[in-house]
Protein backbone atom coordinates (compact mmCIF):
# COMPACT_ATOMS: atom_id res chain seq x y z
CA UNK A 1 0.00 0.00 0.00
CA UNK A 2 1.43 3.54 -1.44
CA UNK A 3 0.61 6.91 0.66
CA UNK A 4 -2.37 7.91 -1.82
CA UNK A 5 -4.02 4.37 -0.69
CA UNK A 6 -5.61 5.60 2.41
CA UNK A 7 -8.46 7.40 3.12
CA UNK A 8 -10.90 8.05 5.84
CA UNK A 9 -13.48 10.05 6.57
CA UNK A 10 -12.62 13.39 8.25
CA UNK A 11 -14.78 16.60 9.80
CA UNK A 12 -15.26 19.62 6.85
CA UNK A 13 -15.22 22.87 8.40
CA UNK A 14 -16.72 26.26 7.62
CA UNK A 15 -13.58 27.43 6.10
CA UNK A 16 -13.19 23.79 4.14
CA UNK A 17 -10.32 22.69 6.66
CA UNK A 18 -10.76 18.74 7.30
CA UNK A 19 -10.52 17.69 10.86
CA UNK A 20 -10.14 14.21 12.70
CA UNK A 21 -11.60 14.72 15.55
CA UNK A 22 -14.90 16.79 16.51
CA UNK A 23 -13.97 18.20 19.89
CA UNK A 24 -15.12 20.67 22.05
CA UNK A 25 -12.45 22.69 23.94
CA UNK A 26 -13.51 23.57 27.32
CA UNK A 27 -11.04 27.10 28.15
CA UNK A 28 -10.62 28.84 31.11
CA UNK A 29 -9.47 32.36 31.16
CA UNK A 30 -7.40 31.79 34.33
CA UNK A 31 -6.26 29.86 36.86
CA UNK A 32 -9.76 30.80 39.07
CA UNK A 33 -12.09 29.45 37.05
CA UNK A 34 -9.61 26.38 36.35
CA UNK A 35 -12.06 23.87 38.86
CA UNK A 36 -14.92 25.51 36.93
CA UNK A 37 -14.17 24.34 33.68
CA UNK A 38 -12.54 21.08 34.58
CA UNK A 39 -15.49 20.27 36.44
CA UNK A 40 -17.31 20.90 33.22
CA UNK A 41 -15.52 18.04 31.65
CA UNK A 42 -15.48 16.03 33.90
CA UNK A 43 -19.27 15.87 34.34
CA UNK A 44 -19.91 16.03 30.73
CA UNK A 45 -18.83 12.27 30.73
CA UNK A 46 -17.64 12.16 27.23
CA UNK A 47 -13.93 11.59 25.87
CA UNK A 48 -14.81 14.60 22.84
CA UNK A 49 -14.99 17.03 25.63
CA UNK A 50 -11.49 18.24 27.20
CA UNK A 51 -10.08 21.17 28.88
CA UNK A 52 -7.33 23.80 27.85
CA UNK A 53 -6.49 27.39 29.10
CA UNK A 54 -4.11 29.96 30.55
CA UNK A 55 -3.55 30.53 34.18
CA UNK A 56 -2.49 34.60 34.48
CA UNK A 57 -4.89 36.47 35.14
CA UNK A 58 -3.03 39.45 33.40
CA UNK A 59 -2.84 38.37 29.33
CA UNK A 60 -0.03 37.70 27.35
CA UNK A 61 -0.08 37.85 23.53
CA UNK A 62 1.85 34.41 22.70
CA UNK A 63 -0.54 32.83 24.92
CA UNK A 64 -4.02 34.43 23.42
CA UNK A 65 -2.44 33.75 20.04
CA UNK A 66 -2.62 29.76 21.17
CA UNK A 67 -5.72 29.82 22.40
CA UNK A 68 -7.15 31.42 19.20
CA UNK A 69 -4.77 29.14 17.18
CA UNK A 70 -6.40 25.69 19.41
CA UNK A 71 -9.88 27.19 18.74
CA UNK A 72 -9.26 27.46 14.70
CA UNK A 73 -7.92 23.94 14.90
CA UNK A 74 -9.51 21.60 12.77
CA UNK A 75 -9.86 18.97 14.82
CA UNK A 76 -12.28 21.34 17.27
CA UNK A 77 -16.05 21.47 16.50
CA UNK A 78 -16.99 23.89 19.48
CA UNK A 79 -15.71 25.72 22.19
CA UNK A 80 -17.55 27.15 25.72
CA UNK A 81 -15.17 29.61 27.36
CA UNK A 82 -15.11 29.85 30.85
CA UNK A 83 -13.90 33.09 33.01
CA UNK A 84 -14.14 34.38 36.35
CA UNK A 85 -14.86 37.79 35.84
CA UNK A 86 -12.10 39.81 36.48
CA UNK A 87 -9.15 38.50 34.18
CA UNK A 88 -7.45 40.15 31.25
CA UNK A 89 -8.36 37.11 29.01
CA UNK A 90 -11.93 37.98 27.23
CA UNK A 91 -13.70 34.19 27.71
CA UNK A 92 -16.36 36.57 25.61
CA UNK A 93 -14.04 37.40 23.00
CA UNK A 94 -12.35 33.69 22.04
CA UNK A 95 -16.26 32.45 21.70
CA UNK A 96 -17.03 35.05 19.12
CA UNK A 97 -13.75 34.05 17.37
CA UNK A 98 -15.14 30.52 17.57
CA UNK A 99 -18.35 31.24 15.90
CA UNK A 100 -16.75 33.15 13.20
CA UNK A 101 -15.44 29.58 12.50
CA UNK A 102 -18.86 28.21 12.43
CA UNK A 103 -18.50 26.62 15.48
CA UNK A 104 -20.90 26.40 18.17
CA UNK A 105 -19.54 28.12 21.43
CA UNK A 106 -20.70 29.79 24.75
CA UNK A 107 -19.08 31.80 27.09
CA UNK A 108 -19.69 32.99 31.14
CA UNK A 109 -18.58 34.53 34.17
CA UNK A 110 -18.66 32.26 37.03
CA UNK A 111 -18.87 35.83 39.40
CA UNK A 112 -22.29 36.55 36.85
CA UNK A 113 -24.21 33.53 36.78
CA UNK A 114 -23.52 32.89 40.59
CA UNK A 115 -20.84 30.55 41.53
CA UNK A 116 -19.67 27.14 41.31
CA UNK A 117 -22.05 24.71 41.08
CA UNK A 118 -24.32 26.81 39.00
CA UNK A 119 -21.74 27.82 36.46
CA UNK A 120 -20.35 23.99 36.69
CA UNK A 121 -24.79 23.51 35.70
CA UNK A 122 -24.51 25.74 33.01
CA UNK A 123 -21.37 24.79 31.69
CA UNK A 124 -22.75 21.42 31.01
CA UNK A 125 -25.79 22.02 29.89
CA UNK A 126 -24.44 23.80 27.01
CA UNK A 127 -21.74 21.33 26.15
CA UNK A 128 -24.89 18.36 25.83
CA UNK A 129 -26.67 20.91 23.30
CA UNK A 130 -23.29 21.06 21.56
CA UNK A 131 -22.34 17.35 21.75
CA UNK A 132 -26.03 17.24 19.88
CA UNK A 133 -25.16 19.60 17.23
CA UNK A 134 -22.11 18.16 16.40
CA UNK A 135 -23.98 14.74 15.58
CA UNK A 136 -24.80 16.98 11.96
CA UNK A 137 -20.98 18.21 11.62
CA UNK A 138 -20.53 17.35 7.64
CA UNK A 139 -18.16 14.31 6.76
CA UNK A 140 -15.72 14.58 3.75
CA UNK A 141 -13.27 11.69 2.53
CA UNK A 142 -9.89 12.48 3.92
CA UNK A 143 -6.42 11.51 2.24
CA UNK A 144 -2.79 12.01 3.45
CA UNK A 145 -2.60 15.26 1.18
CA UNK A 146 -4.70 16.72 3.61
CA UNK A 147 -2.84 16.06 6.51
CA UNK A 148 -0.90 18.13 8.78
CA UNK A 149 1.74 15.78 10.77
CA UNK A 150 4.36 17.33 13.73
CA UNK A 151 6.82 15.69 15.03
CA UNK A 152 9.39 16.38 18.39
CA UNK A 153 11.71 14.16 20.31
CA UNK A 154 11.87 13.46 24.33
CA UNK A 155 13.90 11.42 26.35
CA UNK A 156 16.13 10.88 23.50
CA UNK A 157 18.52 8.04 23.59
CA UNK A 158 20.86 6.66 20.91
CA UNK A 159 18.12 5.04 19.36
CA UNK A 160 16.06 7.71 18.82
CA UNK A 161 19.04 9.26 15.88
CA UNK A 162 19.06 5.36 14.42
CA UNK A 163 15.47 4.30 14.37
CA UNK A 164 12.68 6.15 15.74
CA UNK A 165 13.72 9.72 14.11
CA UNK A 166 14.51 8.20 10.89
CA UNK A 167 11.04 6.47 10.61
CA UNK A 168 9.51 9.66 11.13
CA UNK A 169 11.36 11.70 8.28
CA UNK A 170 11.17 8.48 6.09
CA UNK A 171 7.57 9.28 6.27
CA UNK A 172 7.84 13.05 6.15
CA UNK A 173 9.31 12.83 2.61
CA UNK A 174 6.61 10.69 1.48
CA UNK A 175 3.99 12.71 2.75
CA UNK A 176 5.96 15.34 0.98
CA UNK A 177 5.20 14.01 -1.90
CA UNK A 178 1.87 13.13 -1.46
CA UNK A 179 1.44 16.72 -1.63
CA UNK A 180 1.05 16.90 2.75
CA UNK A 181 2.46 19.04 4.91
CA UNK A 182 4.90 18.13 7.99
CA UNK A 183 6.73 20.50 10.67
CA UNK A 184 9.38 19.50 12.90
CA UNK A 185 10.95 21.50 15.62
CA UNK A 186 13.87 22.34 18.18
CA UNK A 187 16.54 24.61 16.30
CA UNK A 188 18.31 24.61 19.38
CA UNK A 189 18.63 20.92 18.80
CA UNK A 190 20.39 21.66 15.09
CA UNK A 191 23.58 23.32 16.54
CA UNK A 192 26.35 22.59 14.15
CA UNK A 193 23.87 22.01 11.12
CA UNK A 194 23.11 25.29 10.09
CA UNK A 195 25.32 24.60 6.58
CA UNK A 196 22.86 20.95 6.21
CA UNK A 197 19.68 23.19 6.70
CA UNK A 198 20.41 26.22 5.05
CA UNK A 199 21.34 24.01 1.74
CA UNK A 200 18.14 22.55 2.16
CA UNK A 201 16.35 25.69 1.84
CA UNK A 202 13.66 25.56 -0.87
CA UNK A 203 14.42 29.45 -1.81
CA UNK A 204 16.42 32.63 -0.70
CA UNK A 205 13.08 33.72 1.70
CA UNK A 206 13.08 30.15 3.46
CA UNK A 207 17.06 30.24 3.53
CA UNK A 208 17.27 33.42 5.12
CA UNK A 209 14.55 32.65 7.73
CA UNK A 210 16.07 29.46 8.72
CA UNK A 211 19.43 31.31 8.80
CA UNK A 212 17.90 34.20 11.43
CA UNK A 213 16.17 31.63 13.73
CA UNK A 214 19.03 29.19 13.64
CA UNK A 215 21.41 32.12 15.04
CA UNK A 216 19.19 33.54 17.53
CA UNK A 217 19.35 29.68 18.69
CA UNK A 218 23.01 29.47 18.72
CA UNK A 219 23.13 33.26 20.89
CA UNK A 220 21.36 31.84 23.02
CA UNK A 221 23.29 28.69 23.78
CA UNK A 222 26.07 30.58 24.05
CA UNK A 223 24.62 33.47 26.46
CA UNK A 224 23.54 30.32 28.80
CA UNK A 225 26.56 29.33 28.19
CA UNK A 226 24.27 25.75 28.01
CA UNK A 227 23.58 23.35 24.91
CA UNK A 228 20.63 21.20 24.50
CA UNK A 229 22.15 18.19 25.88
CA UNK A 230 22.62 16.58 29.21
CA UNK A 231 24.65 14.35 31.67
CA UNK A 232 22.09 11.44 30.63
CA UNK A 233 22.73 11.80 26.76
CA UNK A 234 26.71 11.61 27.30
CA UNK A 235 26.20 8.78 29.73
CA UNK A 236 24.06 7.08 27.07
CA UNK A 237 26.58 7.02 24.48
CA UNK A 238 26.04 10.75 22.65
CA UNK A 239 29.59 12.82 22.81
CA UNK A 240 28.54 16.35 21.54
CA UNK A 241 25.73 18.71 20.87
CA UNK A 242 26.24 18.01 16.98
CA UNK A 243 25.70 14.96 17.45
CA UNK A 244 22.33 14.80 19.23
CA UNK A 245 21.70 17.69 16.97
CA UNK A 246 21.78 15.22 13.67
CA UNK A 247 19.44 12.18 15.49
CA UNK A 248 17.22 15.16 15.87
CA UNK A 249 17.09 16.93 12.43
CA UNK A 250 17.02 13.42 11.06
CA UNK A 251 13.18 13.60 12.12
CA UNK A 252 13.08 16.11 9.17
CA UNK A 253 13.81 14.04 6.64
CA UNK A 254 15.35 15.01 3.06
CA UNK A 255 12.79 17.32 1.36
CA UNK A 256 13.62 21.10 0.75
CA UNK A 257 12.38 23.26 3.75
CA UNK A 258 9.74 25.90 3.04
CA UNK A 259 10.44 28.42 5.59
CA UNK A 260 10.32 28.87 9.19
CA UNK A 261 6.51 28.72 10.79
CA UNK A 262 6.18 30.81 14.22
CA UNK A 263 4.05 29.28 17.21
CA UNK A 264 0.47 29.71 16.47
CA UNK A 265 0.75 29.94 12.83
CA UNK A 266 -0.25 27.65 10.00
CA UNK A 267 2.13 26.91 7.15
CA UNK A 268 1.33 28.93 4.11
CA UNK A 269 1.18 25.84 1.84
CA UNK A 270 2.06 22.49 2.25
CA UNK A 271 5.55 20.74 1.98
CA UNK A 272 8.56 20.94 4.94
CA UNK A 273 8.52 23.41 7.38
CA UNK A 274 10.88 24.55 10.01
CA UNK A 275 8.57 25.43 13.53
CA UNK A 276 10.41 27.90 15.72
CA UNK A 277 9.38 27.95 19.51
CA UNK A 278 12.12 29.66 20.89
CA UNK A 279 11.04 33.40 22.35
CA UNK A 280 12.22 35.91 20.43
CA UNK A 281 15.52 37.32 21.35
CA UNK A 282 14.68 40.22 23.62
CA UNK A 283 12.90 37.32 25.97
CA UNK A 284 15.44 35.24 25.63
CA UNK A 285 15.94 34.00 29.21
CA UNK A 286 17.43 30.73 30.86
CA UNK A 287 15.35 28.13 30.75
CA UNK A 288 12.51 28.89 28.86
CA UNK A 289 13.15 27.70 25.85
CA UNK A 290 11.79 24.16 25.68
CA UNK A 291 10.62 23.54 29.17
CA UNK A 292 8.85 20.69 28.23
CA UNK A 293 7.48 17.83 25.84
CA UNK A 294 4.07 18.57 26.19
CA UNK A 295 5.13 22.43 25.29
CA UNK A 296 6.30 21.27 21.99
CA UNK A 297 3.57 19.19 21.13
CA UNK A 298 1.38 22.06 22.37
CA UNK A 299 3.29 24.46 19.29
CA UNK A 300 2.91 21.97 16.68
CA UNK A 301 -0.54 21.74 17.25
CA UNK A 302 -1.00 25.53 17.25
CA UNK A 303 0.79 25.41 13.90
CA UNK A 304 -2.29 23.08 12.64
CA UNK A 305 -1.14 19.59 13.34
CA UNK A 306 -3.70 16.93 13.10
CA UNK A 307 -1.57 14.59 14.93
CA UNK A 308 1.81 15.20 16.23
CA UNK A 309 4.56 12.08 16.90
CA UNK A 310 6.80 11.97 19.83
CA UNK A 311 10.03 9.71 19.81
CA UNK A 312 11.11 8.77 22.71
CA UNK A 313 13.88 6.57 23.16
CA UNK A 314 13.88 6.28 27.15
CA UNK A 315 10.22 6.33 26.89
CA UNK A 316 7.27 9.20 27.93
CA UNK A 317 3.33 8.58 28.88
CA UNK A 318 2.33 12.44 27.96
CA UNK A 319 -0.59 12.61 25.42
CA UNK A 320 -2.68 15.82 24.13
CA UNK A 321 -5.18 17.82 24.24
CA UNK A 322 -6.72 18.79 20.52
CA UNK A 323 -4.83 16.55 18.74
CA UNK A 324 -3.50 12.66 18.90
CA UNK A 325 -0.18 12.17 19.78
CA UNK A 326 1.29 8.70 19.02
CA UNK A 327 4.89 7.80 20.55
CA UNK A 328 7.25 5.86 18.98
CA UNK A 329 10.66 4.06 20.23
CA UNK A 330 13.42 2.52 18.72
CA UNK A 331 14.38 1.34 21.83
CA UNK A 332 12.49 -2.35 22.18
CA UNK A 333 13.19 -2.52 25.91
CA UNK A 334 11.41 0.60 26.69
CA UNK A 335 8.36 -0.63 24.13
CA UNK A 336 8.12 -3.88 25.77
CA UNK A 337 8.29 -2.11 29.37
CA UNK A 338 5.79 1.13 28.74
CA UNK A 339 3.89 -1.33 25.99
CA UNK A 340 0.48 0.15 27.70
CA UNK A 341 1.99 3.66 26.50
CA UNK A 342 4.18 3.18 23.48
CA UNK A 343 2.82 3.46 19.90
CA UNK A 344 4.95 2.29 17.88
CA UNK A 345 8.35 -0.33 17.82
CA UNK A 346 10.96 0.89 15.08
CA UNK A 347 13.41 -1.31 16.69
CA UNK A 348 12.83 -4.27 13.84
CA UNK A 349 14.62 -2.00 11.84
CA UNK A 350 17.97 -2.27 14.12
CA UNK A 351 17.56 -5.68 13.96
CA UNK A 352 17.52 -6.66 10.53
CA UNK A 353 14.36 -7.91 10.32
CA UNK A 354 12.81 -5.11 8.39
CA UNK A 355 13.51 -2.67 5.63
CA UNK A 356 13.05 0.87 6.44
CA UNK A 357 10.38 0.86 3.77
CA UNK A 358 8.13 -1.88 5.66
CA UNK A 359 8.61 0.49 8.84
CA UNK A 360 7.98 3.69 7.18
CA UNK A 361 4.77 1.99 5.41
CA UNK A 362 3.29 0.32 8.89
CA UNK A 363 3.76 3.82 10.55
CA UNK A 364 1.62 5.49 7.62
CA UNK A 365 -0.89 2.49 8.02
CA UNK A 366 -0.73 3.34 12.14
CA UNK A 367 -1.67 7.28 11.00
CA UNK A 368 -4.66 6.64 8.58
CA UNK A 369 -6.00 4.55 11.69
CA UNK A 370 -5.68 6.80 14.26
CA UNK A 371 -6.56 9.65 11.51
CA UNK A 372 -9.51 7.56 10.65
CA UNK A 373 -10.76 7.57 14.50
CA UNK A 374 -8.83 4.85 16.15
CA UNK A 375 -7.08 6.01 19.26
CA UNK A 376 -3.25 6.00 19.67
CA UNK A 377 -2.84 4.75 23.19
CA UNK A 378 -2.32 8.33 25.18
CA UNK A 379 -5.82 8.86 23.93
CA UNK A 380 -7.16 5.54 25.06
CA UNK A 381 -5.70 6.09 28.02
CA UNK A 382 -7.30 9.85 28.61
CA UNK A 383 -4.01 11.62 28.58
CA UNK A 384 -5.06 15.35 27.58
CA UNK A 385 -2.09 17.35 28.63
CA UNK A 386 -1.74 20.76 27.59
CA UNK A 387 0.28 23.89 28.13
CA UNK A 388 0.30 27.29 27.78
CA UNK A 389 2.71 29.66 28.94
CA UNK A 390 3.79 33.40 29.86
CA UNK A 391 6.19 33.55 26.33
CA UNK A 392 7.10 36.91 23.47
CA UNK A 393 7.07 35.81 19.79
CA UNK A 394 6.62 37.79 16.82
CA UNK A 395 4.24 36.66 14.60
CA UNK A 396 6.28 36.47 11.82
CA UNK A 397 10.03 35.72 11.65
CA UNK A 398 11.37 39.16 12.91
CA UNK A 399 14.82 39.25 11.70
CA UNK A 400 15.90 41.34 14.55
CA UNK A 401 18.81 40.95 16.93
CA UNK A 402 19.33 41.54 20.12
CA UNK A 403 21.19 44.39 19.78
CA UNK A 404 18.67 46.13 17.40
CA UNK A 405 16.84 45.93 20.32
CA UNK A 406 18.60 47.36 22.61
CA UNK A 407 19.32 50.43 20.13
CA UNK A 408 15.64 50.72 19.29
CA UNK A 409 14.82 51.09 23.35
CA UNK B 1 27.11 -12.69 31.04
CA UNK B 2 25.92 -12.48 27.33
CA UNK B 3 25.91 -16.55 26.26
CA UNK B 4 29.09 -16.92 23.93
CA UNK B 5 27.02 -17.32 20.64
CA UNK B 6 24.89 -14.15 21.22
CA UNK B 7 26.53 -12.08 18.11
CA UNK B 8 27.75 -8.29 19.32
CA UNK B 9 26.51 -6.06 16.67
CA UNK B 10 26.98 -2.07 15.51
CA UNK B 11 24.73 0.06 13.56
CA UNK B 12 26.91 2.15 10.62
CA UNK B 13 24.29 4.87 9.48
CA UNK B 14 25.84 6.53 6.28
CA UNK B 15 29.09 4.67 4.25
CA UNK B 16 30.77 7.61 4.82
CA UNK B 17 31.01 7.46 8.61
CA UNK B 18 34.07 6.63 10.59
CA UNK B 19 32.33 5.26 13.41
CA UNK B 20 29.02 2.98 14.35
CA UNK B 21 26.99 2.50 17.52
CA UNK B 22 26.87 -0.30 19.17
CA UNK B 23 23.75 -1.97 19.94
CA UNK B 24 25.18 -4.30 22.47
CA UNK B 25 27.69 -3.91 25.73
CA UNK B 26 30.27 -5.19 23.49
CA UNK B 27 33.65 -6.89 24.76
CA UNK B 28 36.59 -6.94 22.74
CA UNK B 29 36.13 -9.36 19.78
CA UNK B 30 33.91 -9.67 16.26
CA UNK B 31 31.40 -7.30 16.20
CA UNK B 32 29.11 -7.27 13.27
CA UNK B 33 28.16 -4.33 11.33
CA UNK B 34 24.45 -3.44 10.47
CA UNK B 35 22.75 -0.69 8.47
CA UNK B 36 24.92 1.32 5.69
CA UNK B 37 28.34 -0.70 6.38
CA UNK B 38 31.40 -1.11 4.30
CA UNK B 39 32.40 -4.47 5.99
CA UNK B 40 30.72 -6.94 7.60
CA UNK B 41 32.12 -7.09 10.72
CA UNK B 42 35.01 -5.11 12.97
CA UNK B 43 36.97 -6.26 15.70
CA UNK B 44 36.65 -4.34 19.04
CA UNK B 45 39.83 -3.61 20.68
CA UNK B 46 38.40 -2.38 23.89
CA UNK B 47 35.04 -2.50 25.94
CA UNK B 48 31.82 -0.46 23.89
CA UNK B 49 29.42 0.28 26.20
CA UNK B 50 25.31 0.42 24.96
CA UNK B 51 24.84 3.13 22.25
CA UNK B 52 28.68 4.38 22.24
CA UNK B 53 30.43 4.31 19.78
CA UNK B 54 33.80 2.23 18.02
CA UNK B 55 35.86 3.82 15.66
CA UNK B 56 35.86 1.84 12.08
CA UNK B 57 39.36 3.06 11.26
CA UNK B 58 42.07 4.80 12.91
CA UNK B 59 41.44 8.26 13.91
CA UNK B 60 44.24 10.55 14.16
CA UNK B 61 44.23 13.65 16.35
CA UNK B 62 42.20 16.33 15.01
CA UNK B 63 40.28 14.54 12.79
CA UNK B 64 36.60 14.83 12.04
CA UNK B 65 34.46 12.14 14.21
CA UNK B 66 31.95 11.07 11.38
CA UNK B 67 28.78 10.23 11.78
CA UNK B 68 25.29 10.04 9.65
CA UNK B 69 27.89 11.33 6.76
CA UNK B 70 28.64 14.73 8.97
CA UNK B 71 31.10 16.03 10.99
CA UNK B 72 29.68 15.61 15.05
CA UNK B 73 32.78 16.62 16.41
CA UNK B 74 36.81 15.81 16.67
CA UNK B 75 39.21 13.85 17.96
CA UNK B 76 41.44 14.88 20.93
CA UNK B 77 43.79 12.08 20.17
CA UNK B 78 44.74 9.27 18.07
CA UNK B 79 41.78 6.84 18.39
CA UNK B 80 42.64 3.27 17.05
CA UNK B 81 40.28 1.13 15.13
CA UNK B 82 38.41 -0.87 17.11
CA UNK B 83 38.21 1.54 20.18
CA UNK B 84 35.63 3.30 21.97
CA UNK B 85 34.90 6.86 21.19
CA UNK B 86 33.47 9.62 23.06
CA UNK B 87 34.28 12.47 25.67
CA UNK B 88 37.69 11.38 26.58
CA UNK B 89 39.02 11.64 22.90
CA UNK B 90 36.20 13.74 20.88
CA UNK B 91 34.98 16.85 21.74
CA UNK B 92 32.34 19.20 20.12
CA UNK B 93 33.35 22.00 18.31
CA UNK B 94 30.58 24.81 19.94
CA UNK B 95 29.66 23.12 23.08
CA UNK B 96 33.57 23.50 25.19
CA UNK B 97 31.97 22.48 28.19
CA UNK B 98 30.76 19.11 27.37
CA UNK B 99 34.52 18.01 26.66
CA UNK B 100 35.20 18.31 30.66
CA UNK B 101 32.58 15.76 31.99
CA UNK B 102 32.99 12.61 33.08
CA UNK B 103 33.61 10.20 29.87
CA UNK B 104 31.01 7.52 31.51
CA UNK B 105 28.68 9.20 33.74
CA UNK B 106 28.39 12.18 31.34
CA UNK B 107 28.33 14.26 35.08
CA UNK B 108 29.69 17.60 35.17
CA UNK B 109 33.64 18.00 36.88
CA UNK B 110 33.07 22.01 36.37
CA UNK B 111 30.45 22.84 39.50
CA UNK B 112 31.80 22.75 42.69
CA UNK B 113 29.84 20.56 45.38
CA UNK B 114 31.22 22.30 48.62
Amino acid sequence: MELKDFSWQGYERKDGKLGIRNRILVIYTVKCSEFVADAIVRESKNEEVELIGFDGCTDNQYAVNMLISLIRHPNIGAVLAVGLGCEYVQPQWLAEIAEKEGKPAKWMFIQEVGGTRKAIDLGTKYVQEMLETLKNTPRKEMFMKDLILGAECGGSDFTSGLAGNVVVGRLYDKLVEEGGTAIFEEIVEAVGLDHLLLSRAANEQAKKEIQYTYEKALEYCKDVHQYSVSPGNFAGGLSTIEEKSMGAVIKSGSKPIQGVVKVSCTPKKPGLWLLDSTPDPYWMQFGITNPNDNEGLMDLISAGAHIVFLVTGRGNVVGSAVSPCIKITGNHGTFQKLTDDMDFDASPVLRGECSQEELTLKLADMVAKVAGGEKSKSEALGHKEYFIPYKYQEKEVSFKKKCDICMES
Amino acid sequence: MRGIMEQQSAFQINETDNVATALQECKPGKVQLLGDCTFPYIEAVTDIPLGHKIALRDISTGESIIKYGVVIGRSTGNIPKGSWVHLHVMESIYDQRSSHLDAVTGAPKDTQYI
